[in-house]
């Protein structure tokens, strides 16, 4: 009885009761944006949801129509993209993993490998427009592929990497004591048993591009009309919502608003998938 | 004796021949396999690599014609081709700050709220929403900061702000000018909302990773709960919690879309911070396509270096520091 009167363990209690406040305060804010997010995302999105959005093309300023062509450039260039990716991206994961764990040229890989996982998607778009828009002499699908290809890239290595390396060893042993050659080992044995893993890693670098930007601004660029011709400019819905959102027709804006609808529920679907394929590994 | 063995290795010679040729196959399957994951390890350094000279090569016409003063020339007039970096990089340093200062201390706080104080049920739920914040693209942010924040920013935050400061010396010139609504202080808001939960997530790891006889020890010694996330958890940790803002740091100062939609586009250093301004990412994703001639095109992608530099620069010493913390779990 006498403690709870001390002045000091009384303002001991008191600044625990002030920061564990601020703790509640904080995760309240910061989940509060995310409602906030989502609620307006929806509010506006749904209201512009029709049949007409998937069945028609981008319109011309002030007239109603869909977002057919956009929907079609994403797909086909993310499908591109993760084609080009995934192997590149699963053969490097493999070798940090499986030949080269403690070498040198793992470590700087390794590093290099992080800093393009974060660095800044719009440079990337500089990059390709660099070695393939400057020198074909126009935008195309093809860039925009190749752009979003370096964005998967990063994310497979990672992914698959440390999914090989919850591989236990004995099972590596195994395979080596009957005699399994390395390569046939990680084939057969390796990818196998980090499937669900590698899958994962996938999934998330297609979310991760299914929404970018910046790196197709000026490699696919963009086109008001239907196109499945890579080698010309190509719409995507990022692009589509980026030029709509900030035109000056209400039209547009609309369709902005369900493009971004559309884009959210896609990486989210996704990434709850994945996250989903590697909690039940676990 | 002699002839049985004989006819024995007779018999298995066909057997023999096969069985090395099978062994020959998979000895060469084997070495394909392993030259081609070396072979994509080497594309990988080499994409970095690529990057880099691609963009110092892109950056050749404009080094010659501006040299070094580039980076402290405020003009920026593509009729005149005359170009400088300050005002986007003025603009990239001052939102990415704004949204540090926003983003750390409540992103410390939420991880502090989910190691110590959440309810274990909750954890999980609490720590993939967080994770769902940090996964939605960057243009969603964009589009909901100039129809949702950017007009709530105007009529409710900014003439308070403006008012407010309006007679503080030296702060009244941070707040100055009419409010527009979009500028420097809407686009860092928005990036503090985007790094918000990568400097929770790595915080979380890092709070999770201290050895439970630690804080234990402290509890025993009668210390509250915050005086134990003070004076045992972030010591313990603070080299990770460095790593994972620098981090964020890093995405803020790349960060394009969100911060293109908002920011205004004003090729000008204003003291204010409710003014419009620009940043490096936000001028390339603006003016690049309709850049006419090699001078304009050469100074966005020097601009794209400046930004590759610094971004590089801060995810290094972030990798660096997390690296740290990893071997020093050992």
């Amino acid at each position: 009885m006498a403690t709870a009167s001390n002045p000091l363990y009384a303002g001991r209690r008191r600044r625990n009761t002030v920061a564990t406040g601020l703790a509640y305060a904080a995760t309240a804010f910061g989940l509060g944006w995310l409602v906030m997010i989502l609620g307006v995302l929806i509010y506006e999105g749904i209201g512009g949801l029709s049949l007409a959005v998937f069945t028609e093309n981008t319109p011309p300023p002030g007239s109603a129509g869909g977002l057919l062509n956009a929907i079609a450039g994403s797909i086909a260039m993310t499908v591109l993209a993760v084609a080009i990716g995934t192997p590149i991206g699963i053969l490097a994961g493999t070798y940090l993993a499986e030949y080269g764990r403690h070498d040198k040229l793992s470590t700087v890989v390794r590093f290099i490998n992080d800093i393009l996982l974060s660095a800044p998607s719009i440079v990337i778009g500089l990059f390709v427009y660099e070695i393939m828009v400057a020198p074909m002499g126009h935008f195309s699908g093809y860039a925009g592929a190749v752009a979003l290809a370096i964005i998967v890239i990063p994310v497979v290595v990672r992914t698959t990497e440390d999914m090989l390396r919850l591989v236990p060893d004995t099972l590596r042993e195994a395979a080596a004591s009957i005699g399994l050659p390395r390569a046939h080992m990680i084939v057969r044995i390796a990818y196998r048993a980090a499937r669900a893993g590698i899958v994962t890693g996938i999934l998330l670098a297609i979310a991760r591009i299914s929404g970018e930007t910046a790196p197709l601004l000026f490699t696919a660029l963009n086109n008001q009309f239907w196109s499945l011709d890579m080698n010309a400019p190509m719409p995507s819905l990022p692009v589509v919502i980026f030029q709509f959102a900030l035109s000056p027709y209400e039209e547009w804006q609309k369709l902005a608003w369900t493009g971004a609808l559309l884009i959210t529920v896609t990486v989210l679907g996704l990434s709850i998938i994945a996250r989903s394929l590697t909690a039940r590994k676990s | 004796m002699s002839e049985v063995a004989l006819n024995e290795t007779n018999l298995s010679t066909s057997e023999a021949v096969s069985r090395a040729a099978l062994l020959k196959r998979l000895r060469r399957t084997d070495q394909a396999f392993r030259l081609l994951t070396r072979a994509a390890v080497l594309a990988v350094l080499g994409l970095l690599s690529g990057v880099i000279l691609a963009l110092i090569i892109g950056s050749v016409p404009a080094i010659e014609a501006f040299g070094p003063g580039f980076v402290v020339t405020e003009v920026w007039n593509p009729v005149t081709e005359q170009f400088g970096a300050l005002a986007p990089i003025y603009g990239t340093l001052v939102t990415s700050f704004i949204a540090m200062v926003i983003a750390v201390p409540i992103g410390i706080m939420i991880a502090f709220f989910i190691t110590e104080l959440c309810p274990l049920w909750l954890r999980r739920p609490i720590a993939i929403a967080i994770e769902l914040l940090a996964g939605i693209p960057s243009i969603i942010y964009g589009i909901w900061g100039l129809f949702v924040l950017a007009p709530f920013l105007q009529k409710h935050v900014q003439p308070f702000l403006i008012d407010t400061f309006e007679n503080v010396p030296g702060l009244s010139s941070l707040f100055e000018g009419p409010p527009y609504g979009i500028g420097m202080l809407t686009a860092g808001f928005i990036l503090a909302i985007m790094v918000l939960p990568f400097i929770t997530a790595i915080s979380r790891d890092v709070f999770d990773a201290v050895p439970a006889v630690l804080k234990e020890a402290a509890y025993g010694l009668g210390c509250t709960t915050w005086e134990v996330f003070k004076h045992v958890v972030l010591p313990f940790t603070r080299i990770g919690v460095i790593g994972g803002v620098m981090l964020g740091l890093g995405r803020a100062l790349g960060e394009t879309m969100a911060v293109t939609f908002v920011i205004g586009n004003a090729h000008k250093v204003s003291a204010s911070i409710l003014a419009p301004g620009t940043t490096i990412s936000a001028s390339i994703a603006n003016e690049f396509t309709e850049a006419v001639g090699d001078l304009y095109t050469s100074a966005l992608i020097t601009l794209g270096l400046i930004l590759f530099v610094i971004t590089f620069i801060v995810l290094a010493i972030a990798r660096y520091m997390l690296l740290r913390l990893q071997q020093q779990g050992r």
